[in-house]
């Protein structure tokens, strides 16, 4: 036990440290590009134009029908190869997986975002309009504020995903928790001691967002829009 | 207080909804200062005429006049102009359910006649201290009962500085024991002038006040006049008879 646990801080919690970094270095703005691109389509998906609807219901389609695993491949091996009018992109593995990540998160929440938008009653519009609000004054100080409560629940838990999700950015190279744990055990044949403590890691960053997330939904309470049983 | 202005003249307005005439060539003229109550069975076209004089539900058919001038439903500074000019209160309030009462009753004043922040504020307090709120600004409509938010929605209008109120069904969605709160207020509103359109089936009620009763019915008004007129002992008038019926069914007197 005691070789175990020299093994673990010695070896194993330094390397893991460094990968850390790496993780929620994707983690972070992903999630948040993540919501970002959510709101944005989720909104034009209820209100928007009928172009610009289908538009967005193509990116979600494509998003959510892919595997990710397969998606990640293509911001990194296979954008390079994509040639428009001479020029082509090549991404970092870190840029690959933070666009990989927002992008596929942003399909899913903009379907919470949906739902929480169609959670609001009709007549509100109505009596924004007949206030002579703007429609998109209405949608942005008096429905999406409303929208976003609702759907804040199911935002969170696809930012839970998000945590956990992230570690297949080692498969494009990122040096993050699962890719250095790989690492260590691949070196050091103590595969049971590394694969524990990596999710051990994952489980503190999991804890760590819920309460994050606990936090935002206590300070955005109103009445009449109490996260219940959280 | 009464006087000659015209504030809002319909003239002809068709509507068809889902395929039905809804609304079969309405005219009307309300003067300054005036009532003008609806009245009429469901489905006769109380509301669609309402959300039509603002155009929440753009008219198929036919003219409206604020002030003499013609509205151009296609024109968006003329349907701000108009809706600026035009208070509407719903049947199920439509409060925003994530603003305090306060805030509900501001927030047309900072988006849409660009007020800053303080004197907003200031302003909808007044409104809300005019319906008797004043102690319920900092509560959300989740914690305000149904008179109450039917009086902040009222307040909400009120601060827009309307020409004329469209009231639609105000107290049809309410408990009857909160019925009398909200009808006060309107009574309020109508001693102190202002111009009324009113759907209702408070016929007691608004035959005190009212100048004019319109009954409608499939889609037209078929019957005009004082409801002292329309209500007398003996009149064979259609709104009688369905004032009467009216009153079998919810013990209300007819007049």
């Amino acid at each position: 036990m005691n070789e175990a646990l020299t093994f673990a801080f010695e070896r194993v919690v330094p390397g893991l440290n460094v990968g850390l970094w790496a993780s929620v270095g994707i983690i972070v703005p992903a999630a948040l590009l993540g919501v970002v691109i959510g709101i944005l389509a989720g909104t034009i998906r209820v209100y928007g134009g009928v172009w610009l609807r289908r538009v967005t219901n193509w990116y979600v389609a494509l998003f959510r029908g892919t595997p990710l695993v397969v998606q990640l491949y293509f911001w990194y091996f296979a954008l390079p190869y994509v040639h428009i009018g001479g020029v082509s992109l090549v991404l970092t593995p870190m840029q690959a997986a933070v666009i990989g990540f927002a992008l596929c998160s942003g399909a899913y929440q903009s379907e919470y975002i949906r739902g929480g938008l169609l959670s609001i009653k009709r007549g509100q519009l109505l009596a924004a309009q007949a206030l002579g609000i703007t429609p998109v004054n209405s949608i942005l100080f008096i429905v999406l504020p409303q929208a976003f409560r609702r759907a804040l629940p199911g935002c969170g838990n696809e930012i839970i995903y998000l945590i956990k999700y992230s570690s297949l950015a080692s498969i494009i190279t990122v040096n993050e928790l699962t890719g250095v744990g790989r690492g260590i055990a691949k070196a050091t044949f103590q595969n049971t001691e590394v694969y524990v403590i990596v999710g051990l890691y994952y489980l503190v960053l999991v804890t760590l967002a819920g309460w994050v997330l606990r936090f935002a939904e206590h300070r955005l309470a109103i009445p009449g829009f109490e996260v219940k049983n959280s | 207080m009464h006087n000659d202005t015209v504030v809002l003249r319909v003239e002809n307005v068709v509507k068809h909804l889902g395929g039905q005439r809804i609304l079969d060539g309405v005219s009307l003229t309300v003067k300054k200062g005036r009532l003008k109550v609806l009245i009429g069975p469901s489905g006769a076209g109380k509301s669609t005429l309402l959300q039509c004089i603002n155009f929440l539900l753009p008219p198929d058919e036919g003219t409206v006049y604020i002030e003499d001038r013609k509205i151009n439903g296609k024109s968006r500074k003329d349907l701000l102009w108009l809706r600026q000019r035009v208070g509407m209160i719903f049947q199920d309030f439509n409060l925003f359910d994530h603003l305090t009462a306060m805030e509900n009753v501001r927030v047309a004043l900072i988006k849409v006649k660009k007020m800053d922040k303080r004197a907003a504020t200031n302003r909808a307090m007044e409104e809300l201290a005019r319906v008797g709120l004043a102690d319920k600004s900092g509560l959300y409509p989740a914690q305000l009962s149904g008179g109450q938010k039917q009086r902040v929605s009222v307040a909400r209008a009120l601060a827009m500085d309307p020409e004329v109120m469209l009231l639609d069904e105000p107290t049809s969605a309410l408990d009857p024991e909160l019925i009398g709160e909200v009808l006060a207020v309107i009574r309020d509103l109508a001693d102190a002038g202002m111009t009324m359109i009113m759907a209702t089936h408070q016929i007691g009620f608004s035959s005190s006040l009212a100048d004019e009763f319109l009954f409608m019915e499939k889609g037209r008004i078929i019957e005009r006049g004082s409801p002292a007129e329309l209500l007398a002992r003996g009149s064979c008038s259609r709104t009688m008879a369905f004032c009467a019926k009216l009153s079998e069914l919810t013990g209300e007197l007819g007049g």
